[in-house]
């Protein structure tokens, strides 16, 4: 009988594999293990980077060498050994002028098993992808419809090369190169990214979107985002990553830096789904970012993530509300299991008169898991009449996982309005077994619950990305029933 | 149609059911009654199959299928409903949503295509109409913030979407005032023909005025001790349970 008890679901949890821990076999070309100044040359040697854009990395490094790693998340780990990892690796043999066509099959088919076939992404989703793979873009497409426009979206790599100009002032603006370890590590050894610059007044007519993964065994993979909604200008920007399975953890270290400038909007959507470890707590994917956004006048940035993977996570995607009447808003969901490790939320700096932000965080926690809320809400001296809602909604499946709240509040202006609410709940057995009266089975009904507790923010998903969210849920949280 | 012989069902090794005997037939409505702790939502959850009681000894016969070995889910799919004394919550899921989820998975067990869209909204119209339920509370989320009276005429709502074999209301009539009542009584009643069985589990006569039972049981510590006809309801409100114990 498929009896059904907190317990049995425990343990359903616990059995669930990662259904994406595949691994597909890519001739790469890997640099050796460590860093030292020669690396970070060397890096910038193998991208024809520009002086510039060497000793800038070089700034880093120095930087990075004289910082320590933060300790104050709520998350433990041993420490990763910075000197055993490779900080380079690319698929062979790229060639900047390939179609999609020209990819390689092997790719493709993995990208197929993920269910994120890119030729029905771009016929069906109209959407153009610059997908980075262990580092190196191998394939940019739709170029020529948004080059109409004067929308310039490429790999970081190239704008270096290409948008010297753009790159170069607003690198590091918005996440300086000593804003913290992992931001500075970052600078130094980057891969690569993407780059997107929308002219004034120009709507971006599709949903950019970006595909990470991690596919090399003992890679380190260092993205750098740069985004820049000139005046006017609106974008909506898609980010979704998945990650094989491997033995030894891998880092990830990300840096994502946004400007939105005045009346401009920028919509980023996030699904993330990097290997979390086995069930034992195993492997699994360090995520250590930083995104950071800068809002100027009367310009509005929106952070909407699914956080579904990695066995540890660090990240709290932000606002700078500079302008007067600038908005900010963050709608996350994470889900933690086994083993996992989340201490994610977002900080809201108000800088500006009349800013206003929102903050909607749903946590989801099971198996042994730990999911933290951190956020941060700071009114300055002279943001008049700021206003900021937070809800942070915790779900627990289990008796075995934590959730954590750590709201922070600090207003240096009178005139401020700041509300909080917070709710926990427990997926319960009496619920289930509704749900199983009524003809749902126990794995359709934690589903059906998890994405009603879900609702809010899954709402605020591009459609075609918001299924994929539901799938990713439910992959998550369900395993293999029966 | 449905057959219970000699049913001992316990929670914790505490023994609450010590040898149900009952025979449901189609078209006919019973009512089980008896004083508090006698066993009678255990029994309605034991037909059910929660499975947080243990069946020791004896049958539930669905149409000549024993269901002992049935998931809760299996037997819903085979046409038990269950209208809960204390329905939950289910925060952001509708109610539309909630129950296309129950159809389509019935209909998956039953080997059917989901309903069309089309399909499932003349249903939803139609019996939203039955049971005077405005369609804007369908949007709502699943008895979050529901009066008592409301989250009742949800339960009997999703019986008439779901057309159970039988169904079994478990205090259906608790928290309803005498207009909320009127309306699920009604409700109950159009629903009911002679391929379909209703059990009502009440402690009230109340309710047996709108719904009235072709028979009367009387539960007492897990068994049953009387069976009569409707009058034994009104027999019970006049002297109440002790001289038959």
């Amino acid at each position: 009988m498929s009896k059904y008890t907190e317990e049995e679901l425990k343990k359903e949890l616990e059995t669930k594999e990662y259904e994406y821990g595949f691994y597909t076999e890519l001739e790469s070309e890997t640099f050796p293990v460590g860093l030292n100044e020669d690396i970070v040359r060397a890096i910038s040697q193998k991208k024809n980077e520009p002086e510039w854009m060497t000793e800038w990395r070089l700034d880093a490094y120095r930087i990075w060498q004289e910082m320590t790693e933060p300790n104050w998340a709520n998350v433990t780990y041993e420490k990763p050994d910075f000197q055993a990892i490779s900080y380079y690796s690319a698929p062979k043999d790229v060639d900047p002028n390939k179609t999609l066509d020209d990819v390689d099959p092997e790719l493709l088919a993995m990208y197929k098993k993920l269910g994120i076939s890119i030729e029905e992404q771009k016929r069906m989703n109209n959407i153009a992808m610059d997908i980075v793979v262990d580092s190196v873009s191998v394939a940019t497409t739709f170029k020529e419809t948004l080059n109409e426009k004067g929308i310039i979206f490429c790999s970081i790599s190239e704008a270096i090369k290409e948008h010297p100009e753009l790159v170069k002032k607003y690198i590091g603006s918005v996440v300086p190169k000593t804003d913290n370890y992992y931001a500075a590590l970052n600078s130094a050894v980057f891969s690569d990214g993407s780059f997107c610059y929308i002219p004034k007044g120009v709507r971006c007519p599709m949903e950019l979107s970006t595909y990470f993964r991690i596919n090399q065994a003992g890679t380190g993979q260092f993205e750098r985002t740069l985004l820049i909604a000139d005046e006017g200008s609106y974008v909506s920007y898609l980010e979704g990553c998945t990650a094989p399975s491997r033995d030894e953890n891998q880092l990830h270290a990300a840096v994502v830096e946004l400007i939105a400038m005045n009346d401009a909007e920028i919509k980023y959507s996030t699904v993330q789904n990097w290997f979390p470890g086995d069930k034992e707590g195993k492997g699994g994917v360090f995520n250590f970012v930083t995104k950071r956004a800068l809002a100027e006048k009367n310009a509005k940035v929106s952070w909407t993530q699914v956080e579904t993977g990695s066995a540890v996570t660090w990240k709290y995607p932000s606002c700078i509300l500079k302008g007067d009447n600038s908005v900010g808003e963050f709608y996350s969901i994470a889900v933690t299991n086994n083993y996992q490790q989340a201490d994610t939320g977002t900080k809201m700096i108000h800088l500006g008169k009349n800013t206003k932000s929102t903050i909607i965080s749903k946590g989801i926690s099971a198996g042994k898991s730990q999911n933290s809320y951190r956020g941060l809400v700071q009114i300055g001296s002279r943001a008049e009449n700021a206003r900021n809602f937070s809800q942070c909604d915790s779900l627990l499946m289990g008796n075995e996982c934590g959730a954590h709240t750590f709201p922070y509040i600090e207003s240096k202006n009178s005139t401020a309005k700041l509300e909080h609410e917070a709710t926990t709940s427990k997926i319960g057995e009496d619920q289930i077994f509704y749900c199983n009266q009524r003809g749902i089975p126990t794995e359709t009904a934690i589903a059906l619950i998890v994405n009603g507790f879900s609702r809010e923010v899954l709402d605020k998903l591009p459609m075609e990305f918001a299924v994929e969210a539901k799938k990713l849920l439910e992959i998550s949280l369900e395993g293999s029933v029966g | 149609m449905l057959q219970i012989k000699n049913l001992h069902a316990s929670v914790e090794d505490k023994e609450i059911l010590k040898g149900i005997n009952l025979e449901v037939k189609a078209g006919e409505v019973h009512a089980i009654m008896g004083p508090n702790g006698a066993g009678k939502s255990t029994l309605s959850s034991v037909i059910a199959g929660n499975e947080n009681f243990e069946v020791t000894e004896g049958e539930i016969i669905l149409e000549g299928e024993d269901l002992a070995d049935l998931a809760p889910e299996e037997r819903a799919h085979k046409g038990i409903f269950l209208s809960f004394q204390y329905p939950v919550e289910i925060p952001g899921v509708s109610v539309t949503n909630f129950m296309k989820t129950a159809i389509n998975e019935s209909r998956k067990a039953n080997g059917l295509e989901d309903m069309p869209a089309n399909e499932m909204l003349k249903l939803i119209k139609e019996k939203a109409e039955l049971l005077e339920i405005d369609r804007k509370f369908l949007s709502r989320s699943l008895n979050e913030g529901f009066s008592g009276g409301e989250k009742k005429r949800n339960e009997i709502f999703q019986m008439a979407m779901l057309n159970p074999k039988i169904a079994i209301l478990d205090e259906t009539d608790s928290g309803l005032d005498i207009d909320a009542l009127r309306i699920v009584s009604n409700g109950v009643n159009k629903l009911k023909n002679e391929n379909n069985a209703v059990v009502v589990i009440t402690h009230y006569q109340r309710l047996l005025d709108y719904i009235v039972p072709d028979f009367v049981h009387v539960l007492h510590d897990g068994k049953i001790v009387k069976t009569g006809g409707k009058e034994l309801a009104l027999e019970l409100e006049e002297k109440g349970y002790d001289w038959l114990k």
